[in-house]
């Protein structure tokens, strides 16, 4: 019993000592990677810790979306570097709030495979987005612009939708997302982003979810605000908020689903835009 | 009572053996579907964490438009594959062995070696947005012979629902603690005792750690905090071609998560288990005829637990209730005579495994598991008898994490006592060290 015993606390010790080398190993690294700069806070620490575990395939080690994942990604991931994002409800040009971040987080981004981290807990997310941000001196430079206030939203009515739908065709909106909203717009084939890379208007006929949002709101700061980095531009300047509403209405005629807007687009006997004037060829 | 220890003594054996063919749920064809590390799924692999939980129970999808096969390149196929060469050292003690003049000695039986596990193909992911699978041929090293571990279709998000999502196959039961994703691989530590444990004389097969057959009504919220999962399952244990009889079990498991800042995802459930399992056959010539199995008696297996973090510290604790017919424990068919003192077996365990994730690259495990008969199956018996105590230490080093493929050097050690089962009543201490390199691509 006694060699019995020896040969488990010898197991025992090989077991811990072994382990203690790894775990030497990794001494001095945050999280199991190396440390790329000082000067974090504890949040941004945590953060980088999460960054490696989660987003480092996409969005790469230095947060310039050169990930390993990203030759095989369409679209492209984030370049943080750049400090330019898509989904905020800031005006164009400016920096987002972190909650517009943090949404982006929960929510994930349509069309890419960026995906929903809604398991994560808001204080991992709050870290991840203190850490995403020490990428780019543009947060140390800038602040956040004033998010967007939208007003509460109107009812929708037969007047609206069609209001809207002048709006769809004086804004051209039809040149990148075409007539029927399909995304097939004559222009569709020739835009690209912000790093010249092809990009594809969204379809309106594709779903009820936008790459920022599900709702009317989240639909309204979209084109209020615009989608930095791609083609589509904020439209703060031309329309007005009554405008705006009016727009959403529109387009959500376009999307699938029963709809009030649809059943009143129905009603209205409402038909595509027809912009150049020229008679569809059968 | 020669008989009855013999019998303990094989089930003792099929316990360590269980460590030699564990097959475990880490699927690097999923890492290469999305393009994310290893690490966002797992706290070290093959353990999930929280965001790994919630993309199994969304039946293997992140909900984002991609994941549908129609929108992967042509040539991706949904396999991996994993192994571990290792080597291990075996001791098991108080073992009865023949001596030269006829007669039986008890001695420790030791061994060492190199060795492999079992080698599994995993193939599993999406036939459709919200149909998925799971397939998982298993070849045994030995003899080459390949089982199929799990395969199942799921149709998840029913009417739109994260509640309804529906299993059809052989899958692992919804369990606290998931045997196919165990961190530890020796003979002694490679299996729960909770899930394994039968006392002594007891000839009820059925094994909470075996994948089983039949159906699974699984439901969560959206952020995976509360789940149910109900299932009703062939009276085979997992075996195919209904050889046993033609009954079905029933199993229920409730949890709830709750997020503590600063700490992390703490959960806490009650799961319970209820089945049959025949006492004697129709026999055709003497031999038993399969799937003709009568005299069913009942089982139960029910318990409570808690998964609790504390930041990079998590500790699992299980108790659980468990109590087979006194048919099934004295190894009686219900034709038979029960003896006087007999009764069903009833006995309690608790597990408490802890981690300590000091990166996803570097995982130490900790496990104290301890079974204690509440009342034997005869009078006679000591009552102590068969009562199990299991240590098990253990580290995962992952030298690179990336999304193709996976890496550990593992290095653990388990000791186990169970308490007067050898040949001649003395108590039992088995042991294993075990260090290999587990991978999969």
């Amino acid at each position: 019993m006694r060699t019995t015993h020896r040969r488990i606390l010898l197991s025992t010790i090989l077991t811990a000592a072994l382990g203690t080398t790894a775990m030497a190993q990794n001494a001095g690294i945050s999280s199991g990677y190396p440390v790329p700069k000082n000067g974090f806070t504890a949040q941004e620490q945590k953060g980088h810790g999460l960054y490696r575990r989660y987003c480092i395939g996409c969005h790469g080690p230095q947060g310039d979306g050169n990930g390993e994942n990203a030759p095989y990604i369409d679209p492209k991931p984030r370049d943080f570097t750049i400090a330019t994002f898509k989904c905020r409800s800031t005006l164009t040009g400016s920096l987002p709030l972190d909650t517009d971040l943090i949404h982006t987080l929960v929510r994930g981004v349509l069309a890419s495979n960026m995906p929903s981290w809604r398991p994560l807990s808001d204080e991992d997310r709050a870290d991840l987005v203190a850490y995403i941000k020490t990428f780019s001196p543009r947060w140390k430079k800038e602040q956040p612009g004033p998010p967007l206030q939208v007003p509460a939203e109107p009812e929708v009515t037969a007047d609206r939708i069609t209001a809207g739908q002048q709006l769809f065709q004086k804004m051209e909106c039809w040149k990148c997302h075409g007539t029927e909203g399909r995304g097939d717009g004559p222009s569709a084939a020739t835009l690209t982003d912000s790093k010249d890379r092809p990009i594809v208007p969204y379809d309106f006929t594709s779903g009820h979810r936008f790459k920022c949002g599900e709702t009317d709101q989240d639909l309204y700061k979209i084109f209020m605000t615009g989608l930095d980095g791609t083609p589509m531009p904020s439209f703060a300047d031309n329309l007005t908020p009554d405008q705006a509403w009016d727009l959403v209405f529109y387009l959500r005629t376009l999307q699938p689903g029963k709809t009030k807007e649809r059943a009143i687009a129905k009603q209205l006997g409402l038909k595509p835009i027809n912009p150049t004037g020229t008679t569809p060829q059968p | 009572m020669t008989w009855s220890r013999s019998l303990a003594a094989g089930l003792l054996l099929a316990f360590f053996l269980l460590g030699s063919v564990r097959s475990a749920v880490a699927i690097p064809a999923f890492a290469r579907k999305y393009g994310l590390p290893c690490s966002a799924c797992h706290e070290g692999w093959p353990k999930l964490n929280s965001f790994g939980q919630t993309f199994k129970d969304n039946g293997y999808q992140l909900m984002n438009d991609r994941d549908a096969p129609i929108y992967q390149n042509a040539s991706y196929w949904p396999v991996a594959m994993r192994i571990t060469p290792h080597w291990h050292y075996e001791s098991v003690g108080n073992t009865t062995v023949d001596t030269a003049g006829g007669g039986t000695t008890e001695q420790t039986i030791k061994t060492s070696g190199f060795d492999l596990t079992g080698i599994d193909i995993l193939t599993a992911g999406t036939l459709a947005k919200n149909i998925s699978f799971l397939l998982v041929p298993s070849i045994d090293p030995g003899d080459g012979t390949v089982g199929f571990e799990s395969a199942n279709v799921r149709f998840s998000n029913i009417l739109g629902s994260p509640w309804l999502n529906f299993k059809f196959g052989k899958f692992e039961l919804d369990g606290p603690l998931s045997e196919k994703r165990m961190m530890t691989f020796s003979n002694v530590g490679g299996a729960y005792a909770l899930y394994h444990f039968a006392p002594v004389g007891d000839v009820n097969d059925f094994s909470f750690g075996e994948n089983q057959i039949g159906v699974e009504l699984m439901g969560h919220s959206l952020n995976d905090h509360t789940r149910y999962a109900a299932s009703v399952v062939s009276s085979t244990n997992g075996g195919l071609g209904l050889p046993g009889g033609r009954s079905y079990d029933g199993y229920l498991h409730l949890s709830q998560g709750f997020l503590v800042p600063h700490l992390g995802l703490q959960r806490i459930g009650a799961y319970g288990f209820v089945g049959l399992r025949p006492t004697f056959f129709l026999t055709s010539n003497g031999e038993d005829i399969a799937g003709t199995g009568r005299g069913n008696r009942s089982f139960y297996r029910a318990g409570v637990y808690g998964s609790l973090y504390l930041g990079r510290f998590d500790l699992a604790a299980v108790f659980q209730r468990a109590g087979d017919n006194v048919y099934l424990g004295n190894a009686l068919s219900t034709n038979d005579i029960l003896p006087v003192g007999a009764h069903g077996p009833i006995w309690n365990t608790a597990t408490f495994e802890a981690h300590y994730t000091y990166s996803p690259q570097l995982i130490v495990i900790g496990r104290y598991e301890l079974v204690r008969m509440s009342q034997q199956a005869l009078d006679t018996n000591p009552s102590d008898l068969g009562n199990l105590d299991v240590f098990t230490i253990g580290y995962r080093y992952y030298p690179f994490m990336h999304s193709r493929a996976g890496l550990a050097w593992h290095q653990e050690f388990a000791t186990l006592k169970s308490r007067l089962t050898s040949d001649t009543g003395q108590d039992q201490r088995s042991s294993s060290y075990f260090m290999g390199f587990d991978f999969a691509f």
